[in-house]
């Protein structure tokens, strides 16, 4: 029986890769565990083993292909005594994968590429930069880190798999390197207990980087967070500060399952003493990255994983800098305000083209910081469109959206003409199956139909 | 990198068997053959499945530490609890769960243990005392005490086994729950999996003090080492250890040192550490190779009997998988079940 040798999907949100090197060649006998080649992701070099035993029959895809689809049959493996010729469909490389059952139909939010505003203009209400380059949101962090640490010794790195393994998610890629096992700490997997060591240290005059694998794993540390890191200052009559950054991946990925998948915007955003940032674009990450460096305070830096292989362009500057507190609008609009924040800004910036198309005009705002909250731009916004909608992935119950549409009354009651709506993820735990985990998260049709909802429409 | 930290504290089976409990019938022998090779044949499935986008989101595979928990589950009885990490598909099947539940919930189906809701991470089966499956690093370690401490307040007679690797013991909470543990003389079995590696990070890159089952001696655990890699052994051990915590006795944590041959989940390169180290563990420590000589030598199995397992377990293996890709999404409606218990 032969047997096609797919290409295989390496991470949670890979989609394609580059076979980068056959280790064996046509003819060769294969049994189970051989690693046959060699596969490049977006992250890192991988084996792929072989499951099945045979003879290779004939390689589909040579090596050095890039963007080779996941599932696209890359070798064919024939039962010993088997001819090539046998394998009739294994000549065309293309084919869609055989015998296997197509994967489930319905696929979680795909990391999409971001809708990239034109590498030559500036946001309308940013400083206008001469020069521009493009990165991704990964290199934007990385970039950020390092220019703080050059700029200032007292800035140090610390986590999990940052050092040696160059970061989980290779945020901190080169940082050893050049910074030495002096400032890029790989701790245990001790969270509640680096997150205080870095409080201490701050008390001491450094200025902690600590980095969360995921905002999942700083449960373990949210008392250090909270009852030391924000509250300090105050207990203190104003002598301790604690200039520190916690930062991490924060939200949903691709069907990592309950445990995995929380927002924790509104958590940290409930605490007075804290600075809560969440970047969508690569600019936003770098700029809001050294000014949470900078700044005096424990300042809370939530990334987002599905977003940091999307690339937008940067002001290529050392210079550039995002104060917190300042939101974005990233689209004007007349007819209708759509709140977002990190990954949501990307789905409502998608919604707004939807709503073009059926004549509705929707203004994006990418608020950037959650504590303190840009409520000027959001007002100003409201102004001329009378209409919210708030985004978000987390729940609704005492989200960020409650808190926008508890504000918007208190200070812009009368200038609404439709109830404020809110678009966030389902008031369930996060389900693993991929129907489940794509009705759990808010989809950009959801903002459209919220959006023509509070327009009337 | 290249060296061997567990060839020093292997135990020849011999040893093993002149251990309390004494040595496994051949009967027991075959059937631990036959565990082991099901869970080393579903993981290399389940790999697969992932490679094919079937299986999403994390999935961490038990390949090269069977010996483990075949070994300590032959020592467990009825209404017995087991509780793991996220890295769980060996110790379902070891407790006796159905293969095709388990894939079907890596696949996310409505057939799986946890009807698709739970996924790789987070299965579990109140009937053959499984209590998960838990993706946050020692997480299980403090839920494992508890549930030793309903055995106690219970009467039932029962006790828990929490399995944690070489990372999870540097957490806080693994010594709060010694420390209770040892207080109230609980009925807790704590095994560390000693897999050399947290992720990239080598044992003794996160441990001040590499010797992890000395950590349970302040708080008055008995504490014991075995080769992990060693059915026989590890069933010895566990035999002593699980007649001291019945008769009453207190807690006991045994370190397995043991080693896993895949990444640490489906997206890990495993760059650091060496090939020849791995290698050097597949040739000369392989559990499953192992047991094989051992019973080839005594000629319990000949080549032809092992055939017939090797078909046996695949035709298994291939049933679940095959349930596994059959076996619906769940209904839309599920999404907003189980939440609170009506
Ligand atoms: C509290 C917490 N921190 C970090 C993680 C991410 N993480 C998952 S597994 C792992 C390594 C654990 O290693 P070990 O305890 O040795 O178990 P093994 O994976 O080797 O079985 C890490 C850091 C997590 N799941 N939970
Ligand atoms: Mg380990």
């Amino acid at each position: 029986m032969t047997v096609q040798i797919l290409m295989p999907a390496l991470s949670p949100t890979m989609t394609e890769g580059k076979l980068a090197k056959w280790l064996v060649k046509e003819g060769d006998v294969i049994s189970s565990g051989k690693v046959l080649a060699e596969i490049e992701t977006d992250k890192a070099t991988m084996e792929l083993e072989a499951v099945d035993e045979g003879v290779l029959g004939k390689i589909l895809v040579p090596a050095g292909t890039e963007k080779v689809q996941v599932n696209r049959p890359i070798a064919v493996l024939l039962a010993e005594g088997e001819k090539v010729s046998a394998t009739n469909g294994a000549q065309s490389p293309a084919a869609p994968a055989p015998a296997v059952a197509s994967p489930p139909v319905s696929k979680p939010a795909a990391p999409s590429p971001a809708p990239a505003p034109p590498a030559a203009a500036a946001p309308a209400d940013e400083p206008q930069y001469s020069t521009w380059k493009t990165q991704s949101v990964r290199e934007a962090l990385r970039d950020a880190m390092a220019e703080e640490m050059r700029r200032d010794p007292s800035v140090f790195l610390m986590g999990e798999e940052v050092g040696e393994y160059q970061g989980a998610y290779k945020i901190s890629q080169g940082l050893l390197d050049e910074f030495s096992h002096d400032r890029v700490i790989d701790t245990p997997i001790t969270e509640h207990g680096f997150a205080g060591l870095g409080v201490g240290a701050a008390f001491g005059g450094l200025r902690p980087i600590v980095e969360f694998m995921t905002f999942n794993f700083a449960m373990q540390a949210i008392d250090h967070i909270i009852n030391s890191a924000a509250k300090t200052l105050y207990m203190s009559g104003g002598q301790m500060g604690c200039p520190i950054v916690f930062r991490g991946p924060n939200g949903a990925a691709a069907r990592v399952g309950a445990q995995h998948s929380q927002c924790y915007a509104s958590w940290y955003s409930h605490i007075p003493g804290l600075k809560v940032v969440a970047p969508w674009s690569a600019g936003d990450a770098k700029g809001l990255l050294k000014a949470a460096i900078r700044d005096p305070n424990p300042v809370i830096f939530l990334e987002n994983e599905i977003l940091y292989g999307q690339s937008f362009p940067v002001p290529d500057t050392a210079d550039f800098v995002v104060p917190i507190g300042q939101a974005k609008v990233e689209r004007q609009g007349k007819d209708v305000t759509l709140v977002a924040f990190s990954i949501m800004v990307g789905k409502a910036l998608k919604a707004a083209e939807k709503l073009a198309m059926d004549g509705i005009d929707a203004e994006v705002i990418n608020l950037r910081s959650l504590r303190p909250l840009d409520t000027a731009t959001i007002v100003a916004s409201l102004r001329k469109t009378g209409r919210i909608v708030t985004c978000e992935e987390g729940w609704a119950y005492a989200g960020i959206g409650a808190e926008i549409a508890a504000k918007v009354m208190e200070e812009a009651f009368d200038y609404l003409d439709a109830p404020i709506t809110r678009v966030t993820g389902k008031d369930v735990p996060m389900p693993y199956a991929a129907n489940l985990e794509a009705m759990a998260l808010p989809q950009v049709a959801d903002i459209v139909a919220a959006a023509k909802a509070v327009c009337y429409r | 990198m290249a060296k061997d930290p567990v060839a020093k504290d292997r135990a020849p089976s011999k040893v093993a068997a002149a251990r309390p409990g004494g040595p496994a019938t051949p009967a027991q022998l075959i059937q631990f053959y036959r565990d082991m090779l099901l869970i080393r044949r579903f993981e290399e499935r389940a790999g697969q499945l992932y490679g094919m986008g079937l299986i999403g989101g994390f999935c961490h595979l038990y390949i090269g530490q069977e010996a483990v928990v075949v070994g300590l589950q032959s020592c467990a009885q009825p209404g017995d609890s087991i509780l793991t990490s996220y890295r769980d598909h060996g110790h379902m099947l070891a407790c006796g769960m159905d293969p095709k539940g388990v894939m079907a919930e890596l696949t996310g189906r409505a057939g799986g243990y946890s009807r698709g809701k739970g996924g790789s991470m987070h299965m579990f089966s109140r009937e053959k005392g499984f209590y998960g499956g838990h993706g946050i690093v020692a997480a299980q370690v403090p839920i494992g005490t508890g549930l030793a401490f309903a055995h106690k307040y219970k009467k039932d007679g029962g006790m828990s086994f929490t399995y944690f690797g070489d990372g999870a013991v540097n957490q806080g909470q693994v010594y709060e729950s010694f420390n209770m543990a040892g207080l109230w003389q609980l009925p807790a079995l704590y095994v560390i999996e000693n897999n050399m590696y947290g992720m990239g990070t080598s044992v003794e890159r996160a441990s001040a003090s590499p010797d992890l089952w000395k950590r349970g001696e302040p708080y008055k655990l008995k504490c014991m080492s075995v080769d992990g890699m060693d059915v026989q052994a590890v069933r010895a051990a566990g035999l002593e250890a699980a007649a001291h915590i019945r008769a009453g006795n207190g807690p006991v944590l045994l370190e397995a040192k043991t080693y896993r041959y895949r990444g640490h989940s489906m997206s890990d390169p495993a760059k650091y550490r060496t090939k020849e180290e791995l290698q050097k563990m597949r040739t000369e420590h392989d559990p499953i190779d192992h047991l094989r000589a051992v019973l080839l030598e005594a000629k319990a199995l000949d080549e032809e009997a092992f055939k017939a397992i090797d078909k046996e377990i695949k035709d298994v293996v291939i049933a679940a998988a095959d349930f596994a890709q059959k076996s619906p999404e769940p209904d839309p409606a599920e999404l907003w079940t189980d939440i609170l218990v009506a």
